[in-house]
């Protein structure tokens, strides 16, 4: 009973001190709120590059060209080798007249140029479309698939491939570093305006010690105050990257530029966000007033 | 029975300053002591180190049964709860009323609001300020602020009242109310230690001093003895 009693007065303390030193709460919650949203502008840029690296590289296909004496039967043996591989996503037959009637489809100069092409004398090879689940390990199963009988060439876009990926490793690596660096700053940020703040409290700290407080007891409302103060930083960020990336996704409806680059579905994308949002500002304010507390309480 | 009880205390500072040198002395429950001394005699030290805001570098002091010079810091509330200290600056939060700065000291015990209402009403009121207790302290007098501090100092009914020049940054006559007040709070139980620099406030209130010098009890002089004779 007692210990409840403790603690419902730390909480009640701790939500009149956030109002009581009205200014300094103030400055604390416009650091979080301010460094919150870089954050969140931080995220929502990385994990849309992670996103478009992720469909570009989904996108990529090895087609295999086969030869073009292949019977049906050596057709469906080089696709089950093919299902059989690792790291396979996905595996499409097309056959000699299907590719010949999708070119035929897509362009009228083709069109003309191929009607009297008939399963005989059409110079079109029948393809195997494999999709790869990790696009590290397409040239290993670029490589497998050409042994194959059969199979006369194996393309994917080499050399391009490869480049993309690293670049895109790249990307994603320098994003990760920035958002891990920026929450550092974040940390760093906070952590020292609650601790001015707490400075200016001294007396208050010293008249607790006086009266009898124990040490966790002057600590909690103050960790609570900071708790506070994070979550009251985090409101504004939030609004923003709710409606922000609402709006933003709907006035470029989905993508950016060119129907290329897709823009992240706003849900749940901007709720995990501002999950993180919280998080951040509460773990911090939190660590930030106990570790400016802890500073006073040492005779 | 001694309530406090030093031996051989010294203590010097990381400056290499000894503030207090081969102190023995003894204090009965329900006495009224000054320390009195020049400036540097070790007067604040010493009563520092009882409410264990400094350790003594050797020696030993026991403080209600509570052996000062090993108490831990994580521990040291314990001993603040059966004290209480009256500083010269007062020290009260701006923010809290009168009532919310004497119910402090209570609601770190987690009592039921009911039982803190009863007890700050009874110590504002032995301090005689029952219709202040909403004013903010900077609305009172510098006389009415000790009284505050004093009350909240003994609303946990402390063994021990520990002075450190309340009457310091007061008028004479303000000084002499201070001195009523502690002389009531004494009178129904309290031990009172009081450091001052004012002779006219001893010779008047005739209690026990003790005199310190250079870190050294000088003389202790028994309740009535001490006379200032001023030149």
């Amino acid at each position: 009973m007692k210990a409840i009693r403790i603690f419902s007065r730390s909480v009640r303390d701790s939500f009149k001190s956030v109002f009581r030193n009205f200014s300094l709460s103030l400055a604390s919650i416009s650091c979080i709120t301010i460094t919150l949203i870089v954050v969140a502008i931080a995220i929502i840029l990385s994990q849309n590059v992670n996103n478009f690296a992720s469909l570009v590289e989904g996108d990529v296909t090895i087609v295999a060209f086969l030869k073009r004496d292949v019977t049906d039967s050596q057709t469906d043996a080089i696709k089950d080798k093919i299902d059989k591989m690792p790291y396979i996503e996905s595996v499409v037959y097309k056959s000699k007249m299907e590719l010949s009637r999708e070119m035929m489809d897509s362009s009228d100069v083709f069109s003309s140029v191929m009607q009297n092409w008939d399963e005989k004398s059409t110079p079109i090879q029948a393809t195997f479309q494999v999709k790869v689940k990790d696009i590290n390990e397409i040239k290993y199963v670029a490589d497998e698939i050409s042994k194959l009988d059969g199979v006369d060439i194996v393309k994917y876009g080499e050399g391009m491939v490869e480049q993309l990926v690293s670049l895109f490793d790249m990307v994603r690596k320098v994003s990760i570093g920035m958002v891990i660096a920026l929450v550092i700053v974040t940390a760093f940020l906070i952590t020292n305006t609650i601790k001015i703040t707490i400075f200016s409290r001294k007396r208050e700290i010293e008249i607790m010690r006086l009266v009898g407080s124990s040490n966790i007891n002057i600590k909690v409302p103050f960790i609570l105050e900071g708790l506070f103060l994070g979550l009251m930083g985090s409101i504004v960020p939030i609004i923003l990257t709710v409606f922000g990336y609402n709006k933003l996704y709907e006035k470029f409806d989905g993508q950016l530029f060119s129907p290329f680059i897709k823009l992240i579905v706003p849900e749940p994308f901007v709720y995990n966000i501002s999950f993180v949002l919280v998080g951040i500002g509460i773990l911090v304010g939190m660590f930030g007033s106990y570790t400016a507390v802890k500073k006073h309480l040492k005779i | 029975m001694d309530l406090i009880r030093i031996r051989g205390a010294r203590k010097t500072y990381k400056n290499g300053v000894t503030a207090i040198q081969d102190l023995d002395l003894d204090i009965k429950k329900g006495e009224f002591v000054f320390v009195i001394g020049s400036t540097g005699c070790g007067k604040s030290t010493l009563i520092k180190m009882l409410y264990r805001e400094e350790k003594p570098t050797s020696g030993k002091i026991i403080v209600g049964g509570i052996n000062v010079g090993k108490l831990r810091n994580s521990k040291v509330y314990k001993l603040r709860r059966k004290i209480g200290v009256v500083f010269q600056d007062f020290k009260l939060l701006p923010k809290l009323t009168v009532y919310e700065n004497v119910a402090f000291a209570l609601e770190i015990f987690g009592l039921p609001k009911r039982e803190i209402h009863e007890k700050v009403v009874k110590v504002l009121d032995l301090v005689g300020l029952k219709n202040k207790a909403k004013q903010y302290p900077t609305h009172l007098s510098g006389g009415e602020q000790q009284r505050v501090a004093i009350a909240r100092a003994i609303v946990n009914g402390p063994k021990l009242l520990i002075c450190d020049e309340p009457t310091g940054n007061l008028d004479e006559v303000t000084s002499m109310e201070i001195m009523k007040v502690l002389d009531e709070i004494n009178k129904l139980g309290t031990t009172i230690i009081m450091v001052t620099h004012d002779t006219e406030i001893v010779n008047k209130m005739k209690k026990r001093v003790i005199l310190l010098d250079t870190g050294r009890v000088l003389r202790d002089y028994k309740e009535g003895e001490y006379v200032h004779e001023s030149n």
